[in-house]
């Protein structure tokens, strides 16, 4: 071979090694979830019925014991997902499963349910307005909160006596869980951040971290769509 | 190439006299400059002035818009004067133009006590000119908006000001009413010909209360009560945004208040002192700040070597009050 061909093969091999890097560097980075698209799945009476489960660890991945969301694709699939493509100015029934324990929140201004239609959210079947976190042996293991359209529910959490939880996902009703009902009404096109306010990211400085500060886990997008 | 007069008249020596047979370049470069400069400073004051953010929502804002103004204005002479110049260089003392001085060496381009003195005095004049001006706004705006830590030095005199607290928190501000049952609320409501009282604070990381419209920059430091004030002047929409890098959904750490008449004020918080009224029997009593569970909620969440509070109230977590801040 040679001398020009021989550069030729080494400079090739060496871009394909620095495009491996290239991707894996920025696969570890931004590990972005898959979008589950709602938009096909409006019911008949024209609302889109949701249903998400919040696990204590999520039990595979690069960090199997992270808290995290899972959601379940019109299809029935649960996927580890929190982007969400949604219907613009469309009610949304929210069912979530919360399979994970409670503490207090660290500001009890989220233990308000805001920004649902009808102002409540149903636990476990008896609407609620207001939950305190400092009662009780539950807690709040989660909110679902989506600040820029002021909408917020805690989620309540498992009793610390419950004996029957949950290990990794997806999780089954056979385990001990609260079911939260709720539903609000998707705002005009763009790109919603939601996030949980219970700052679950455990071992992390101020609980905000790891989980808590990457999408697919404990925050993600509304992706609202005309 | 060389010129043959004995007269200052290398690009240094700008006070060229004519009889050299060089035109006066000094005064042509002032004249132009000074034409160019006052309509520079007209147009701007014309056109623009009026429009330069952040408005003239509150006191403040209007204040930040005047020193805006008055900085702008006092800069665009001395932007087209080094345009002025480098134009009159390129035009009148380039190489290829016959009979133009040796644009190097020489002793006017070594010595010019005149070219000199003017410069610094200009210079002087001009920083030392906005030092004080800009002092002068800052004490008198009452600190122009910003941040002035918990002990304000330079307060309003207003007689009746509104307290609202603004708690910011990993990703999120919201905002506590003092005077109103110490309700906390999403919603950043404020009332038009008020002077408002922000006690910004944190109950994570540092995070910035940033009010566009209200010309509002304040620091949110955990179990630290820093004071910002304005004065509303004018109804309309208030944009919020965190201003400190503070983690992943910093980007989205912004919300949308509004300021609206008295009347309206009053309506809205009365209706949601009561709609809150079941959870705001709940937060903690109200304090300038709060420390959150020290050891996070339910344990666990800092590591053992970290206590990134002082001795403060507790805000939730079972609250224990140490100190009243």
């Amino acid at each position: 071979m040679s001398f020009g061909g021989r550069v030729s093969v080494v400079l090739g091999l060496l871009a394909v090694v620095v495009g491996f890097a290239v991707w894996g560097v920025v696969g570890f980075l931004m590990p972005q979830p898959a979008t589950v698209d709602f938009t096909a799945a409006k019911s008949t009476t024209g609302a889109v019925d949701m249903t998400v489960q919040t696990v204590p660890a999520i039990g595979f991945g690069f960090q199997p014991g992270w808290v995290s969301y899972l959601v379940q694709d019109p299809q029935g699939q649960w996927i580890h997902s929190t982007i969400w493509k949604l219907p613009a100015h469309t009610r949304v029934n929210m069912t979530i499963l919360q399979y994970d324990s409670g503490s207090p929140l660290r500001n009890q201004a989220f233990g308000q349910v805001q920004g649902t239609i009808g102002g409540t959210a149903d636990l476990n079947g008896k609407p609620i307005s207001v939950y305190d976190s400092n009662s009780g042996d539950s807690g709040v293991g989660h909110t679902f909160t989506v600040p820029s359209i002021g909408l917020s529910v805690p989620l309540v959490g498992v009793k610390a006596t419950a004996t029957n939880t949950c290990g990794s996902a997806p999780c089954t009703t056979n385990f001990d869980h609260n079911t939260l009902k709720f539903s609000f009404e998707t705002p005009g096109p763009g790109n919603y951040s939601w996030q949980c306010f219970v700052p679950c990211g455990a071992g992390y400085l101020f609980g905000n971290g790891g989980p808590m500060s990457t999408v697919g886990y404990m925050g993600g997008f509304l992706s609202v769509v005309a | 190439m060389s010129t043959t007069s004995d007269e200052p008249t290398s690009p240094a020596a700008p006070a060229a006299p004519a009889a050299s047979g060089q035109p006066r370049h000094m005064r042509r470069m002032v004249v132009i400059w000074l034409i160019l400069a006052i309509i520079g400073d007209v147009l701007f004051y014309t056109l623009v002035a009026h429009h330069v953010p952040p408005g003239t929502m509150t006191d403040t804002a209007s204040a930040n818009q005047f020193d805006f103004n008055v900085l702008f204005l006092a800069a665009l002479p001395v932007l087209i004067a080094v345009w002025v110049y480098l134009a009159y260089c390129l035009v009148s003392w380039r190489a290829s133009r016959p009979g133009v001085p040796d644009p190097v060496g020489g002793p006017q381009a070594r010595t010019n006590l005149a070219a000199q003195v003017g410069w610094i005095a200009t210079t002087t004049v001009i920083v030392l000119g906005l030092f004080v001006f800009g002092t002068v706004e800052l004490i008198m705006g009452n600190g122009s908006g910003g941040g002035e830590g918990p002990n304000p030095i330079w307060t309003p005199t207003s007689a009746s000001i509104l307290p609202v607290q603004v708690i910011g928190q990993q990703w999120k501000f919201t905002y506590r009413y003092p005077t109103f049952g110490g309700m906390e609320t999403s919603d950043l409501v404020l009332p038009n010909n008020t002077t408002i009282a922000f006690h910004v604070t944190s109950l994570d990381v540092i995070h910035s209360f940033w009010a566009y419209q209200l010309s509002v920059k304040a620091d949110a430091n955990p179990a630290q009560d820093n004071v910002a004030f304005a004065t509303t002047q004018e109804t309309g929409k208030v944009t919020v945004r965190c201003n400190e890098l503070c983690g992943l959904w910093h980007g989205a750490m912004f919300n949308y208040g509004k300021v609206v008449s008295k009347n309206d004020f009053e309506a809205w918080a009365k209706a949601t002192e009561a709609k809150n009224a079941p959870n705001t029997k709940l937060l903690p009593p109200f304090s300038w700040t709060y420390v959150p569970d020290a050891n996070g909620a339910d344990g666990g969440y800092y590591p053992t070597n970290v206590d990134p509070y002082s001795n403060a109230e507790v805000y939730g977590a079972n609250p224990v009050k140490t100190t009243n801040g």
